[in-house]
């Protein structure tokens, strides 16, 4: 009777309340999803909790350690670090968005084309997607995003070329199995057509795969944005941003001020770490083989 | 197919990718918006001055006869000229070489020797807390920015307690190599140099300057590591050898390690090859983070100084390392496993 009633609620909210009991990676799904929720609702709320200006100079003393007053202290500008870190997750978010969804609409459709259709498609596709993915990619984000120049815009670009084999790949050698299965063949036999076959029989199929590579392609987004900003390839210095603010507080850790570069670095790999084991954890739900 | 034939085919392969590799970064310099040189000397420069720098550095031509010039050049190993210093960009290039072969050597040890050994651990305590505080770690460490790490060990063994330095390659001079078998060698590994002059002295001291980025860059990669061998050793010791070996009754450890890593470790020998294009990559911010003059930080400088053809030059350069080391892999593996030949 219990279940019944439970398998009325809809599925997507179904298959989150079951998620625990998935062992391990439900689990890990869960506590991702909570980590990238709460960052989420704080950077949307940021101008309603922040205790001062994030972007104001002279809040307080320069470089002054964790106190009652600035629980994270102060940085070189006399900046609540704070107020930053609650507002600075703004600019990595977009970019890490942007950069997943260029990869979507450029990655899957082409992996799909690649992988139903002859060698004549393929080939070249694939030599050219695998000479991007053997190439270092924070080393071709450079390339890109120092010729591109400063933006969110520019900087997604930059960072979801990196990616988009990633996406390719995993689609082609999915739609390389699933073309050749019996209801996809009963499709064809019915005369169905290739764009009605790519995107509603196989497409749904890829899905699940294109989840769990999104999400920790959402992390290394967020380390690569993080990577460029050090490096001074950011998109702003104006506005409060983690990753300039570790690239900033680099002088004052030398002089000893830890809290300078230790708590937006701390946000960053919970950003990071959030879509990690979301990640994670839905690969080892989506891949029963692997649970035991 | 013969192990020769597989190598001649694989070395064939190479060609087009580094080819393509080549093209697509010349494309993203020359033909994205902006003009390489103006970016460079700014707008405020005059028009005519620009016109002869650009001469000079031959980028007045038409586009495709500036790619056959740059692909003519490659071959005889010249990347262009800088615009920063107007020198010629390979030299630089290989002389920071050492320093980044140096840190990426290191590196490498740290990640396979961390990734190996907590990885078989988690999987031979599979579902226990002590697998998953392993994966959690794993999950940690891949998700800590590399260069954020770097900042926190210098914060803690180099400025919190002093033990080790917080940036360069050696504290005193550069160590000069030394005569072998009547040959003056000097690698420019500052390891190596200081063993072959013989002072004990320098080389503790470069290992010490080693520790840190070494360490930063390594533990980044490892988690890499850690995942691969974690699943391969699950699968392998999913076998049936493994079970028969456990039938008869032979030690927990030798069914572990002779029969579990030497299967599960293979495929750790491919993603070390994959890994080699990260660990490139993690140089660029480790080396700016520890002041480490080799590569990566010509790139951070060829940055500052909006130099293009410097950015350019070094990508390329990083692009066929890792198509070299990529095949030497391949080749090693299709040595180790016959299969793949295939």
């Amino acid at each position: 009777m219990k279940e019944e009633r439970k398998s009325r609620v809809r599925p997507a909210i179904n298959f989150f309340f079951t998620l625990p009991r998935f062992g391990t990676g439900g689990k890990m799904v869960v506590i991702g999803l909570a980590i990238v929720a709460f960052l989420l609702a704080m950077t949307a709320l940021a101008p309603y909790m922040e205790p001062h200006d994030p972007t104001a100079l002279n809040v307080g003393p320069h470089d002054l350690p964790p106190s009652w007053s600035y629980p994270m202290g102060t940085n070189r500008l006399g900046q609540d670090i704070l107020s930053r870190m609650i507002a600075g997750g703004s600019t990595m978010m977009e970019v890490a968005g942007l950069s997943v969804l260029i990869c979507f609409l450029v990655g899957v459709p082409l992996g799909l084309l690649a992988g139903y259709s002859r060698r004549m498609i393929d080939s070249p596709l694939s030599l050219l997607m695998d000479s991007l993915y053997a190439f270092p990619g924070l080393v071709l984000a450079i390339a890109i995003a120092a010729v591109l120049g400063r933006g969110v815009v520019n900087l997604s670009i930059a960072i979801a070329v990196v990616y988009i084999p990633t996406y390719f790949r995993v689609v082609r050698s999915q739609v390389l199995t699933l073309k050749e299965l019996p209801f996809v063949e009963a499709v064809k036999v019915e005369g169905g057509r290739t764009w009605n076959i790519l995107f509603r029989q196989i497409f749904p199929n890829v899905l699940p795969s294109i989840a769990v590579i999104a999400s920790i392609n959402v992390a290394d987004s967020v380390i690569t944005e993080a990577g460029l900003t050090y490096l001074g390839l950011g998109v702003n210095a104006a506005a409060a941003d983690w990753g300039f603010d570790i690239y900033y507080g680099y002088q004052s850790l030398l002089s000893g001020a830890w809290w300078t570069v230790l708590f937006p670095g701390l946000m960053v790999v919970l950003l990071a770490g959030g879509f990690t084991f979301i990640g994670e954890g839905l690969s080892e739900v989506l891949n029963p083989r692997l649970r035991r | 197919m013969s192990l020769k034939s597989y190598i001649v085919t694989r070395a064939l392969l190479t060609i087009p990718t580094v080819l393509l590799l080549v093209t697509i970064v010349f494309l993203i310099v020359r033909v994205l918006p902006g003009d390489p040189a103006l970016l460079h000397f700014g707008k405020q420069v005059n028009p005519a001055a620009l016109a002869s720098v650009k001469r000079a550095l031959g980028l007045d031509v038409p586009i495709y006869v500036q790619y056959y010039n740059y692909m003519v050049g490659l071959i005889h190993g010249n990347l262009g000229i800088a615009f920063s210093n107007e020198q010629p960009v390979a030299p630089q290039i290989i002389s920071a070489f050492p320093a980044t072969l140096e840190l990426t050597l290191g590196s490498m040890m740290v990640a396979v020797l961390v990734g190996v050994v907590l990885g078989v651990r988690s999987s031979r305590r599979y579902g226990s807390l002590e697998d998953t505080v392993i994966r959690t770690f794993g999950v940690v460490i891949y998700s800590i920015p590399v260069f954020f790490l770097g900042l926190i060990l210098i914060a803690i063994f180099a400025i919190g307690f002093h033990i080790l330095p917080s940036g360069g390659r050696i504290s005193t001079v550069v160590p000069m190599g030394g005569t072998f078998f009547g040959v003056h060698i000097q690698t420019g590994l500052y390891t190596i140099d200081s063993l072959l002059a013989g002072n004990l002295g320098e080389f503790v001291d470069s290992i010490k300057h080693l520790i840190l980025p070494c360490t930063a860059l390594g533990l980044y990669i490892s988690a890499v590591f850690l995942r691969i061998t974690r699943s391969n050793m699950l699968e392998a010791l999913g076998q049936e050898y493994v079970t028969a070996a456990r039938a008869r009754g032979l030690k927990e450890r030798s069914v572990l390690y002779g029969y579990g890593l030497r299967n599960g470790l293979l495929p750790v020998l491919t993603i070390m090859g994959l890994e080699f294009a990260g660990l490139l990559g993690g140089a660029v911010l480790t080396e700016t983070t520890f002041a480490w003059n080799g590569i990566g930080s010509y790139i951070y400088n060829s940055i500052i100084n909006r130099d293009y053809i410097a950015i350019q030059g070094a990508v390329v350069f990083f692009g066929v390392i890792v198509a070299v080391v990529s095949l030497v892999v391949d080749v090693l593996y299709a040595y180790l496993d016959p299969r793949v030949r295939y």
